[in-house]
């Protein structure tokens, strides 16, 4: 019981800083450091990363939160955990 | 009809609205009026949160600032949203299964500490007043200009619809209010967006018109955005998408400004009480994602609105005479957010990079050559003749793409569902902090339900007293008093918060050195730069952003010292753990 706790709990881990990852680099990483190099690129009348830091970083976190939420409580229910 | 009379009609059938939707939820227990029962459907909650989150700020101030910010504005933008993921991987699913009412309670709890509850109270008050303030002076703005009320009536209407609703419903009334006015903000923002990205671009859709070409005009044929540029560079601005360099912020102070609002977004107490109101640790994460979803609608049109909203304000006046100006200008000089002086001589506007003169326009009660109102503001030696308060441009975006009157009186609405809904919200935790954490949890642990209620009632009262002082005597402009108000919360909530998820090793002695040094590093700052005129001396870190430097001083401190003192205790570590995982979340209770 302990095991499958902590099992669960590294899990949760595991994907809340894989998810963290995406979001520091889109908006973080796109949006502010890169954002340069990616405006170079140009998309229909966007530069790429300026757009990247007016809305595809947004975009990117509504995606995030729902596979989180779909990883989530399917990690709850393979753990037992669930309500 | 006018913009007036259509104004009367839509703001009155919104408000009418509210006031039927209080009457109906009214509560008669602390359940109802701190958690709302605890019994909100998620995709509800993520409206409400949707709403109660997005401010006057959001609504009136952000595309406005955008649109003279370009680029810059990008940490609105980003930083407001991408605290929404951090709260929702990071602490809505954990608070909400620790289940009590409020954030000073699962940091008294947590931290086993009636010092820390009172520090976590102090910062909660601190940053939800700092941020009604914002609020109240939107709600004047868009009075005084719409309803052609004084701003202090405005305010004073402003305060007795937020004080019956949240007064009579609480949590329940402000949740199932704050829904309403989410679909009243969103329509009245979206609207006029689609409308004016159809004219510009003839794409329907404005997040994806601002990247469209431009349909008819001098300019037809080519992209908005590299039209924008060119007229930025020919009027001596920077270029609107250029990241940095001449008259832009460095790279680090972008940095720590988008850093301080995502922080700031994940620690705002009004915003996590939200979690607590829906039934499951499941329905916590759910409503985060909604919430984060119908917020987007509004994030991702915004820059667009700030797009279509500069193009047009520098087609319709620059290089214009004064007497041909458009109505809209006119209409918003009587506001005086917007003045002109006519340094050539010539009567025309010349519109160009630089402050048109010194400070905010005071004017001298006579009126020029063509007509204009004077000011008494030193001119600056700048070619630039006009001042534009950036807080008008949404609210007069309709009007100067020419949209119909309805649409001009939509916007008002929306505006002050926006502000309402986050004063209401607000004002809920100001409440609660003091009636439940300070005199149910700290003073007097025998006060009976209806005392209770009552006190909660009466805090109310007082909360929205203070919050309209603050709006009749505003402390600044809407969207800087806001970012201030994320840096608090950024410095104080948000390592503390983590920390007591992610660690079980620190502990009381950890949380008040960090939650102390975190809030007082960043107000020491704030004043300095703010009040006292020192410049900002950290690295050139603006004030917005200083709260990412007291987040990370209040997690240095809160481990240093958590590691030189005895670690919590046993029943606090299994504590840690049973939030940990979602079986067995109750209903939030309040002992």
């Amino acid at each position: 019981m302990q095991d499958n706790k902590k099992q669960y709990w590294l899990k949760n881990l595991r994907l809340m800083l894989v998810l963290l990852g995406v979001w520091a680099a889109v908006s973080y990483g796109c949006g502010i450091l890169f954002v340069e190099q990616l405006n170079a690129v140009r998309i229909a009348g966007f530069p790429l990363g300026f757009w990247f830091a007016q809305q595809g970083s947004i975009f990117t976190f509504v995606v995030i939160i729902f596979v989180y939420i779909w990883r989530m409580s399917k990690l709850d229910r393979e753990h037992d955990v669930h309500e | 009809m006018s913009i007036l009379v259509w104004t009367y009609i839509i703001v009155g059938a919104t408000f009418a609205l509210y006031m039927s939707i209080a009457w109906m939820s009214r509560v008669k227990d602390t359940k109802g009026f701190y958690v709302a029962g605890g019994g909100v459907p998620p995709l509800a909650n993520g409206m409400a949160t949707a709403a109660d989150w997005m401010s006057a700020a959001s609504f009136i101030s952000m595309a406005g600032i955008i649109s003279f910010a370009g680029y810059g504005g990008a940490v609105y933008l980003m930083g407001w949203t991408g605290g929404f993921v951090l709260l929702a991987l990071c602490l809505a699913p954990y608070l909400r299964k620790f289940g009590k009412f409020t954030v000073p309670d699962f940091v008294g709890d947590r931290y086993y500490s009636n010092t820390a509850r009172i520090v976590a109270l102090v910062c909660a008050i601190f940053a939800s007043l700092t941020y009604v303030a914002g609020q109240m002076r939107g709600v004047g703005i868009v009075f005084s200009r719409f309803l052609e009320v004084d701003v202090n009536t405005g305010v004073i209407i402003g305060m007795a619809i937020v004080f019956f609703y949240a007064g009579l419903g609480g949590m329940k009334g402000i949740t199932w209010t704050q829904v309403a006015q989410y679909c009243v903000l969103i329509l009245a923002f979206l609207i006029p967006a689609v409308a004016i990205s159809m004219k510009i671009t003839g794409n329907p859709i404005p997040q994806l018109g601002f990247g469209s070409a431009i349909t008819e005009g001098p300019h037809a044929g080519r992209f908005l955005l590299e039209t924008l540029d060119h007229l930025h560079r020919d009027l001596g601005f920077s270029e609107y998408t250029s990241a940095f360099g001449a008259g832009n912020k460095s790279m680090l102070d972008v940095l720590a400004i988008t850093m301080a609002l995502m922080v700031g977004t994940a620690g705002l107490p009004h915003v996590i009480v939200r979690f607590y109101t829906v039934p499951t640790v499941r329905g916590a994460r759910w409503s985060a994602g909604w919430a984060l979803l119908f917020i987007a609608i509004l994030y991702t049109a915004a820059p667009a609105v700030s797009v279509f909203a500069r193009y047009n304000m520098i087609e319709s006046i620059s290089g214009v005479a004064y007497e041909q100006a458009p109505s809209w200008f006119k209409n918003w000089e009587k506001t005086g957010l917007l003045a002109w002086v006519d340094k050539t001589g010539d009567g025309i506007i010349q519109y160009r990079a630089g402050e048109a003169f010194k400070g905010k326009p005071e004017f001298i009660g006579e009126v020029g050559d063509w007509g204009q109102r004077m000011v008494k503001n030193p001119p600056t030696d700048t070619p630039n003749e006009l001042y534009v308060d950036a807080d008008i441009m949404v609210l007069a975006n309709p009007e100067i793409a020419n949209l119909p009157a309805w649409v001009v009186a939509l916007i008002a609405a929306g505006a002050l569902a926006a502000a309402l809904s986050t004063a209401s919200g607000l004002l809920l935790v100001i409440a609660s902090s003091i009636s439940h954490d300070l005199y149910y949890r700290v003073i007097n642990r025998k006060a009976t339900e209806r005392q209770r209620l009552r006190l909660g009632r009466i805090m109310i009262g007082i909360a929205v007293v203070i919050a309209g002082y603050f709006g009749i005597n505003p402390p600044g402009f809407v969207a800087q008093v806001v970012a201030l108000a994320f840096g608090l919360a950024a410095s104080s909530f948000f390592p503390i918060l983590i920390l007591g998820i992610f660690s079980k090793r620190v502990n009381r002695e950890g949380a008040i050195a960090g939650m102390l040094s975190g809030i007082g590093f960043t107000i020491f700052y704030i004043v300095q730069t703010k009040f006292l005129g020192v410049a900002p001396w950290f690295m050139g870190i603006s004030p917005e952003g200083i709260g990412a430097v007291g987040m990370l001083i209040n997690f240095a401190v809160t481990f240093a010292v958590s590691h030189v003192t005895p670690p919590p205790p046993q029943e606090i570590r299994d504590l840690v753990e049973s939030v940990r995982t979602p079986r067995g979340a109750g209903a939030a209770v309040d002992h």
